[in-house]
């Protein structure tokens, strides 16, 4: 990978920039420049640049696709591709790598991980500890978490590890997908809908495409309900945003755990208030040992393709 | 001849039956006492000095003591209640009840062993997840504005992470199952080694935690179990290890705790329970590896209903002379 000109869009984990350098590569570092100037960056440095490592904030757009007439491969850092145009990359032949199961661990740990600290009010409850207010009273009942009907909108390989966790607390399972799945143990629903009005916890995991904007609009919030618990560990867009903060303020829906909002890194203030609401700032991948084995896949992938073998994951 | 069936004799059999409850009572139990027509005398409307005599006072009418992880049964109230027939504690741990006492004196024990079960364990996995990856820290983090200027730090992985259990009763089991669908490697120590060819038995807590990554505290408190986790032990758990407590805070040497936290010679904790509650050292505050919950293992609304079931069916069985459902004594 001696001297190959990389586009890094983000800025990436230590280790991952350390081995593209040490393996000779040339860096065009994207973040570093101002958002208006990007596009201006690229073209300055098209003819060197021959592969792009993107992320979930910033992949490789028909724009920036175009200003890299050199362009070979775009390696993601994230399994989600919803930043990577994929029809120009194909059309361009250009190839696409993502970053799939060495993750899928980490995110499924998030979702049971917010599911248990919304339902039992974990972070709330630590700050009523660290506020001293255990000593006038104790913390209010909250409601179990083993046992409650958990449904997944999407079950490929993180709505599988969700779904095997959960069975683990006595949960009965159920999805939504494209299509039915040969699972026996878990209820299909072919809606949506049908799937919120018959789960108490809804986790959106499935990838987000045209189709799936927006797939937890009003209509799915209201057959949840103000018992019912969303879990969003999939993309900021699978939910309507206002909906949902107009749904909790009021009390139409019992809670939720969000790794991921519409417009990150901005978070709606109004949800800053309660208590059976869990933030976290997208998070779901964001462990040391993950994120090393997706810089591994990375540059797995882009040694593959710049000495001709065939790629580790390829998407395009 | 009885002229009433056998189900409407129930109801009124704890007619009239004086109940000394020590706590505030979940509000269905009370409730659910009173239209039974329990007379309930309420410890807790006396100051602590003037608990005895309160004691004295009612001791003709009280036959039974309804307590909780509070304000237990000791000796003390015991020998105050001649009339005591038998002690229904509202928790699975018995602890603040002195058994050897009630066993000497024909007072019969129950608690409420496995309706609350899942939910210890739910608490259990849900402190090592929210350990790990900062999840109360990371909330407060968003919650304050600060993604704006960048990114949370990164954290560490809970999957396949080595799971040590001290005690494998129904909790420590419950939690070992949980564990295992996340691909956790379980190991426990117990008085006795147990039939479970998955996990592995290590003779001692100091062993166990040496091999494990995550210690789970899941022992009843006993005087061998007291101060269990030590400094030995909190050493060999080591800078990278993190330390769950759904027992009691008896079972930590709680200032060794706090001090291998604050020097970072423990990775973690996740603590429900604590030596001296309601107080909490105030020195882990500003720390964002620990995760700190006020006693609610078992405080969700649904278990504590099966709770109150319980201790009410106990003390009916008790009072109709049928076999108790959870004795302990």
């Amino acid at each position: 990978m001696d001297k190959i000109g990389v586009l890094v869009t983000h800025k990436p984990l230590p280790y991952l920039e350390q081995e593209l350098t040490r393996r000779g590569c040339r860096l065009f570092r994207l973040w570093e420049s101002p958002e208006s100037c990007r596009l201006e960056f690229c073209r300055e440095n098209s003819s060197e640049i021959r592969a792009i490592v993107g992320n979930s904030n910033f992949g490789a757009d028909a724009a920036t696709i175009d200003a890299l007439p050199k362009l070979e491969i775009v390696a993601s850092f994230s399994v989600g591709l919803d930043k990577v145009d994929l029809p120009k990359c194909k059309e361009r032949g250009i190839r696409v790598t993502n970053t799939p199961d060495v993750l899928t661990d980490d995110v499924a740990d998030l979702a049971i991980g917010l599911t248990i600290s919304v339902m039992r009010r974990i972070p709330s409850a630590d700050k009523y500890a660290r506020s001293g207010a255990w000593k006038k009273g104790e913390y209010t009942l909250t409601t179990r978490f083993s046992g409650k009907r958990v449904g997944i909108l999407g079950l490929g390989r993180i709505g599988l590890a969700i779904a095997k966790r959960a069975e683990a607390f006595d949960c009965p399972i159920s999805y939504y997908s494209r299509s039915e799945k040969p699972h026996p143990n878990y209820t299909y629903y072919s809606t949506p809908v049908d799937l919120a009005s018959n789960c108490d916890i809804l986790v959106v995991a499935c990838a987000l495409t045209e189709e799936t904007r927006h797939i937890v609009n009003r209509a799915v919030i209201d057959a949840l309900g103000p018992k019912g618990v969303l879990i969003n560990i999939g993309r900021g867009p699978h939910v309507d945003e206002p909906e949902l903060v107009a749904a909790l303020v009021e009390g139409r829906l019992g809670g939720a755990g969000l790794d991921v909002f519409e417009n990150e890194p901005h978070v709606p203030e109004e949800l800053f208030a309660l208590d059976n609401v869990v933030l976290v700032p997208h998070v779901a991948s964001a462990t040391i040992e993950t994120r090393t084995a997706m810089a591994d896949l990375v540059l797995g992938n882009l040694e593959a393709h710049f000495l001709k073998k065939p790629l580790l994951t390829a998407v395009v | 001849m009885n002229i009433l069936s056998e189900s409407e004799q129930i109801p009124i059999a704890m007619e009239s039956l004086g109940v000394l409850v020590t706590y505030p009572l979940f509000p269905y139990l009370e409730q659910e006492l009173l239209r039974r027509g329990c007379h309930l005398l309420r410890l807790y409307h006396s100051p602590e000095t003037n608990h005895l005599a309160f004691l004295r006072a009612n001791a003709s009418s009280i036959c039974a003591v309804v307590c909780d992880t509070h304000v237990g049964a000791d000796a003390a109230m015991i020998d105050a209640l001649p009339g005591l027939e038998i002690v229904s504690t509202f928790s699975v741990g018995v602890d603040k009840v002195d058994l050897v006492k009630c066993k000497e004196r024909g007072v019969r024990v129950t608690n409420t062993p496995d309706v609350l079960t899942d939910d210890v364990a739910d608490l259990a996995i849900g402190l090592a997840i929210a350990v790990l990856r900062k999840l109360p820290a990371a909330d407060r983090f968003v919650r304050k504005g600060a993604w704006k200027t960048g990114g949370y730090p990164l954290t560490t992985k809970f999957s396949g992470k080595r799971v040590g259990i001290l005690g494998l009763g129904r909790i420590g089991l419950a939690i070992a199952q949980r564990a295992e669908a996340f691909n956790c490697p379980i190991s426990y120590h117990s008085r006795s080694r147990k039939p479970h060819p998955n996990y592995k038995y290590y003779p001692s807590p100091l062993d166990l935690a040496s091999n494990c990554d995550i210690l789970v505290v899941s022992c009843a408190l006993t005087d061998e179990t007291r101060l269990i986790i030590n400094r030995a032990v909190i050493d060999a758990l080591g800078p990278q290890g993190v330390l769950i407590n759904i027992g009691r805070g008896h079972h930590v040497d709680e200032s060794e705790l706090v001090s291998a936290l604050v020097e970072g010679r423990l990775g973690g904790a996740g603590l429900d329970v604590f030596e001296n509650e309601p107080d909490i050292p105030e020195e882990l505050f500003q720390l964002d590896n620990v995760v700190m919950t006020p006693h609610v293992g078992s405080d969700t609304v649904e278990t504590s209903m099966a709770m109150a079931d319980l201790v009410i069916a106990n003390l009916e069985a008790h009072v109709i002379g049928r076999p108790l459902l959870t004795p302990v004594v």
